[in-house]
């Protein structure tokens, strides 16, 4: 009798401690798959360049506005909270380097990441979500078309691609911002400004950035076609898929930051 | 109307078989159709025949698994056990590019039509024809002005360029009709096509379904709860009750039907009356 109650707790436990961990893989295994499946479309025809041309033109000219305003006052703030703390050991003149590579390595890929999931991503979940209701979706496939290479391959790939572009619009905008700011408002020397950020950023630093604008932009364009695409029910389901999509894509870019930090770092080790 | 087969014809033998299939009267049969959701049976071991060339509904109350036997038709559910064939083709099982070939037998007309909000109505119809092949588009065009002309839509101002969210309820579903017919498919089904429209509405959504019968010559499969439309369209009649088939027949022979919830169904649709006396 003693046996078998604790046969039962035993059990009750392992479905108590299963049952997250299930659903934590569970949860990856599906955006894995959906990974997956979309990368193997890419390479079977039909290629449709233009719904490749239609998703980088709203994920990237359609953001461009938002990030010319969010990368100008993020650089101007980084310039303003660098210079506060360079004064106090009077070396002003090394806020062009500060902020130009903050701005290359950090900002401007997760700044860029977290307005394009913002906008893109909260546009792509909501497409989707509503296709999925109104049975687009299932139209699409009545048409012997796959709904995976039609929807999802295209919204990934432009993604991956436009990220790295916005993020170097960001870091240009993001410059101009911390230029103005030093140089016009708090007079710093216009020469040491531009030779100190030339002298300490390198073009390896960009391409940190953009490698993980990249990455940033699979997990966005992932966590946000997951959302959309996998919708049951109605127009309020759309919603939370909408929350979850920009919750998700923002978490994912933010925990990705820490360990590709991490990685590229040691594949770029700094040389003096 | 060309009927394209999708059967592989590997010699004389096949082709007999093929044309053997094209006479049978019945062209899709179902056998022993199981799906389970969860703890869910909804299917139970359903069996049905539908009738090649004539307009065949399926009724049933909500909840009875008309839609889930729909989306098996179409391939966009698999049964748990059972066989569909078409033209004597057991398409449970198929893989993706038999089904991408099968596909193209079969046209479906959406509850709410299912448009693509991003196209407007002449992509929107041209949207099978441009995916499946590489006509040119005054071809394409020609093909899509004709069913605008033929389904009515064509005196609509501007109809070719608007978007599905500047149409009426029952203009998309003539477009989405027209988006069904412009492949010249064998097979027409039509999930709960009167669903949300008025009585002005829903006449002329009949209309549009005999209109597709009668002048496309495709089989016409319908999933509705609407008993007045079922009357005035169906030539066979099937009842779905608790995921079998309870009944088959003329309109007249499933309202005579001495099956209690048939007797219920058409009671509760206040439809007797009428019914017999547009029979009589």
């Amino acid at each position: 009798m003693t046996e078998r109650t604790m046969d039962g707790r035993g059990a009750a436990l392992a479905e108590l401690v299963g049952r997250p961990v299930r659903s934590f893989f569970g949860y990856f295994g599906d955006h894995a798959r959906m990974l997956g499946s979309a990368s193997l479309w890419l390479f079977r025809r039909p290629f449709r360049l233009r719904l490749f041309l239609e998703q980088m033109e709203f994920i990237g000219v359609g953001s461009l506005p938002i990030i010319l305003l969010v990368g100008f006052f993020s650089g101007a703030v980084s310039a303003q909270q660098a210079i506060r703390a360079l004064e106090i050991f009077r070396q002003e003149r090394f806020v062009g380097a500060t902020v130009g590579l903050s701005l290359a390595l950090e900002l401007a890929p997760v700044f860029t990441a977290l307005m394009i999931t913002a906008r893109a991503g909260s546009g792509m979940a909501t497409e989707l979500g509503s296709m999925r209701i109104t049975e687009q979706i299932d139209a699409l496939t009545t048409f012997a078309v796959n709904p995976v290479q039609y929807l999802i391959t295209p919204r990934i790939v432009a993604a991956i691609l436009m990220m790295p572009i916005m993020t170097m619009v960001f870091n240009v905008v993001g410059l101009l911002g911390a230029y103005l700011f030093s140089v016009h408002v708090k007079q710093v020397d216009v020469g040491a400004f531009f030779e100190y950020f030339q002298f300490w950023t390198d073009p390896s630093d960009y391409l940190q950035g953009g490698i993980k604008a990249a990455i940033f932009g699979a997990s966005l364009a992932l966590a946000a076609c997951f959302q959309g695409f996998n919708v049951r029910g109605g127009a309020k389901e759309v919603g939370l898929a909408t929350t979850r999509a920009v919750v998700a894509g923002s978490v994912s870019v933010l925990v990705l930051d820490y360990f590709l930090s991490d990685m590229l770092a040691t594949l770029f080790p700094y040389q003096s | 109307m060309a009927a394209k087969s999708t059967t592989a014809s590997a010699g004389s033998g096949a082709d007999d078989h093929a044309a053997e299939q094209k006479a049978s009267p019945v062209q899709i049969e179902i056998r022993g159709l199981n799906k389970t959701f969860g703890v869910q049976h909804v299917l139970k071991g359903l069996d049905l025949d539908l009738a090649r060339g004539k307009i065949n509904i399926i009724i049933g109350g909500s909840g009875q698994g008309k839609s889930v036997l729909m989306k098996h038709l179409m391939g966009l559910l698999k049964p748990d056990s059972g066989r569909i064939l078409v033209d004597g083709q057991d398409i449970v099982g198929l893989n993706d590019v038999q089904w991408s070939r099968l596909r193209r037998k079969f046209g479906m007309v959406f509850q709410y039509a299912a448009l693509f909000d991003s196209l407007n109505v002449v992509e929107n119809i041209a949207f099978p024809l441009i995916e499946r092949y590489h006509l040119p588009k005054d071809e394409i065009m020609v093909r899509v002005r004709d069913l605008l002309k033929r389904l009515d839509l064509a005196k609509v101002d501007g109809i070719e360029q608007k978007f599905p969210a500047e149409l009426s309820g029952g203009q998309r579903k003539r477009v989405g009709l027209a988006r069904a017919l412009i492949d010249r498919p064998e097979i027409l089904l039509y999930d709960e096509p009167t669903t949300g429209l008025d009585p002005v509405a829903t006449k002329n959504v009949d209309d549009m379904i005999l209109q597709a019968s009668r002048d496309f010559g495709v089989t016409s499969v319908v999933i509705s709860h609407d008993m007045a439309s079922t009357f005035r369209i169906g030539d066979r009649v099937s009842m779905l009750y608790e995921g079998r088939i309870l009944v088959t027949g003329t309109a007249d022979e499933v309202l005579h039907s001495s099956h209690r919830p048939v007797q219920e169904f058409v009671e509760m649709a206040g439809l007797l009356g009428t019914a017999k006396g547009a029979s009589s």
